[in-house]
């Protein structure tokens, strides 16, 4: 028994080396082939938005586009530098990163420059001088919270008490998104945080978030939650309480990402405000690469997906599907 | 020292021991003492935390609502996880720390079925029933995969388990094409959230329910004198009958009973699901419960009851935290302190200690929690 298993178990080693071995072949391929490209992305079951840029990026970097492409998620980025040090070894052409991290990429980046690997960044930024990737396609995160606040601002309330549920802590999302407010409230003595916390992008923390503040009795009338799901959560909360929120209600519910859900919710007024970020960049980095291959550099090191705001009263259908993820 | 306080009622060998070498030495001493610290805390710090107000939700259905609404309320996945992971942690003297991703699968299963595989419904599209039980089938499969690992191939559990704890939100993700779906039938979040017209969180009803059940069984089979003596000794309840295996594999697949419910009654919260959010860490919860309740985790004699309240003691620490406005990012540090606290007296070196010293040592350790 022991043997026979014995012998499964070192066929389905060898098999897997076979297996291996075929995808590295497939690999190699010569300059006037496919461009070869590695992508390293986040988990896409992260978020709405991670999976609507990852299955972008892999509807575009497909064969029928000319691509020779090698996906790689994961949210650990010690993984993903071991990953694109792999790829850099196997001489892809270009290296589309999405970094879970916005430092320790230094060596990455050196051997890429080595091997005449050209990083191309996406969604997120990471620290290193602008001289080490061609470009740079990311979402102006600063730019979303700054769009977002001078909204809030504009709806002139006489006191502004807000329930903050931050982001994963440290993700570029949530330091743009929380820099704006933060500012905010630190400059107007009407701006209050009633509460300020982070529930790590999860719905259900944000909730219990919400509950213990509608328990301690305390007033509120700003929920500015970093993501559609923590919204979502925070909303669930005030519905239990009987709070009434979004257009003449009396707390204004803000998210982000621009879900289709999201979306909906903002075009039947029961959420007010939801900030765009567009996870739709692989058209952009397309663009660029084919440049590229004709020799062309991109006129700029940094480009920002275009990106806006959507408020419940003036939000129409078509926003909804156009813009909705 | 004092003299020790003699019962002639109670009926414990050694009768020259005192009343509170005998409170300490009782399993449920740790979980209730951390209990009633907690409360005590709360009562001298702020009273008002234990008010609890009748509501009208946005539905125009009377709820009740209040911290302690939302302790016992928010506990349930973790009580309902705590019983089953005392079961396995009884009879392979060790964790299943895939719970967390299993809850991740129960709950993708559970709004397939309900979705019809759409990414929002409006109308459930099977009956809610048949959804939990397909749920149901599908982590008792999870929990029999990691039993056979246990029981079988003997590998040691948390690497058997590691296993469902890497794949299982990939797989939760597979099972719904890596989109997150949405449920907005009322209905399906009755489970979650209010039945109309009753003022009580359905979750409280279902935790009652599962105890309940959990209670019965132990009573009225042999299921826990089976898992304890395979826990102690699986060899020797092998001699006297007992398939050591065939129990180890069992105490799996009930937990993965557990986990399909727990995890129905996350996604019924709220009619959504993030696969790499959902449930996160809930597996540490878990365990952490079963050891506050006083149970080895090596394995053997085990109590549900310190499990579940065992339970209820976290989530009231962290509704207390969040109460005191203890910033998110830095609750699994107070969390940290607290159950080292517990665990460090709850070791049986300590607590032996403990009882010979009498109260003075009782007192220190109240004033450092």
């Amino acid at each position: 028994m022991k043997k026979f298993l014995a012998l499964i178990l070192s066929c389905a080693m060898v098999l897997a080396l076979a297996a291996c071995g075929g995808g590295n072949n497939s690999s190699n391929g010569s300059s006037g082939g496919p461009i070869k490209v590695g992508v390293i992305n986040n988990d896409p079951n992260e978020s709405g938005y991670r999976t609507a840029n990852d299955r972008a990026m892999r509807e575009m970097f497909t064969e029928a586009n000319g691509y020779s492409a090698t996906f790689y998620n994961n949210n650990d980025a010690a993984q993903q530098i071991a990953t694109a040090q792999q790829m850099i070894q196997d001489e892809v052409d270009f290296l589309l990163l999405s970094p879970a991290s916005t430092t320790g990429w230094d060596t990455v980046l050196q051997d890429a420059q080595k091997a005449g690997t050209q990083v191309i960044l996406f969604d997120r930024m990471l620290e290193a001088d602008d001289s080490m990737y061609v470009a740079a396609v990311v979402s102006d995160m600063p730019a979303e919270g700054v769009t977002a606040v001078n909204w809030l601002a504009d709806q002139g309330l006489s006191e502004y008490n807000i329930i903050h549920i931050q982001g994963h802590m440290g993700s570029d999302a949530q330091l743009g998104r929380t820099g704006a407010l933060d500012e905010k409230v630190a400059a107007e003595a009407s701006w209050n945080y009633v509460t300020q916390q982070t529930a790590d992008w999860d719905e259900a923390t944000a909730k219990t978030i919400t509950q213990s503040v509608i328990n301690s009795g305390k007033s509120f009338n700003v929920i500015y939650a970093e993501n559609d799901g923590m919204a979502r959560g925070a909303v669930a909360a005030l519905d239990e309480a009987g709070i009434t929120h979004g257009v003449d209600g009396d707390v204004i519910v803000m998210g982000f990402d621009c879900n289709s859900w999201a979306l909906e919710e903002l075009a039947a007024g029961r959420w007010n405000y939801d900030g765009q970020c567009n996870p739709f960049q692989a058209e952009t980095i397309h663009g660029i690469i084919q440049d590229l291959q004709k020799g062309t550099s991109p006129s700029q090191k940094v480009i920002y997906t275009p990106e806006q705001g959507f408020d419940a009263k003036t939000i129409t259908a078509d926003d909804v599907t156009k813009y909705g993820i | 020292m004092s003299t020790p306080v003699k019962d002639p009622k109670t009926q414990v060998k050694r009768p020259d021991e005192s009343l509170f070498k005998r409170l300490t030495r009782h399993q449920m001493f740790i979980p209730l003492a951390a209990l009633t610290l907690l409360v005590l805390f709360n009562l001298i710090a702020d009273p008002s935390f234990f008010a609890v107000s009748l509501k009208e939700n946005s539905l125009g259905n009377p709820v009740l609502s209040g911290n302690l609404i939302s302790v016992l309320d928010n506990a349930s996945e973790l009580v309902i996880l705590a019983i089953g992971m005392t079961l396995v942690t009884a009879s392979s003297g060790g964790q299943d720390i895939s719970v967390g991703a299993t809850m991740a699968i129960a709950g993708s299963v559970i709004l397939r079925m309900v979705c019809g595989g759409q990414i929002t419904a409006d109308t459930l599209h099977m009956p809610l029933i048949l959804a939990v039980l397909i749920g149901v089938l599908a982590t008792m499969l999870c929990g029999a995969f990691n039993g056979a690992l246990v029981a079988y191939f003997k590998i040691q559990p948390m690497v058997a388990t590691l296993i469902m704890y890497t794949a299982g939100r990939s797989i939760a993700a597979w099972i719904n094409n890596n989109e997150l779906p949405i449920m907005n039938d009322l209905t399906f979040k009755y489970a979650g959230t209010f039945l109309p017209g009753i003022p009580v969180p359905t979750p409280i009803f279902i935790t009652i329910f599962v105890i309940v059940v959990f209670w019965l069984v132990l009573k009225f089979t042999n299921l826990g004198l089976y898992t304890q003596s395979v826990g102690i000794n699986p060899n020797s309840s092998r001699l006297n009958g007992i398939n050591p295996q065939a129990i180890k594999l069992l105490t799996y697949v009930i937990l993965g009973v557990c986990v399909a419910v727990a995890g129905f009654i996350r996604v019924s919260r709220s009619g959504s699901i993030n696969y790499s959010r959902i449930a996160e860490n809930i597996e540490m919860d878990a365990i952490l419960a079963v050891a506050l309740g006083g149970n080895a985790l090596s394995g053997g004699k085990f109590n549900i009851y310190g499990s579940i309240v065992g339970a209820y003691v976290i989530q009231f620490l962290t509704t207390t935290l969040y109460k005191y406005e203890v910033p998110s990012t830095a609750l699994p540090a107070y969390k940290a302190v607290v159950v080292i606290l517990l665990v460090v007296l709850s070791a049986p070196v300590v607590r032996e200690k403990l009882s010979q010293v009498k109260k003075a040592p009782a007192k220190t350790a109240k004033e450092v929690s």
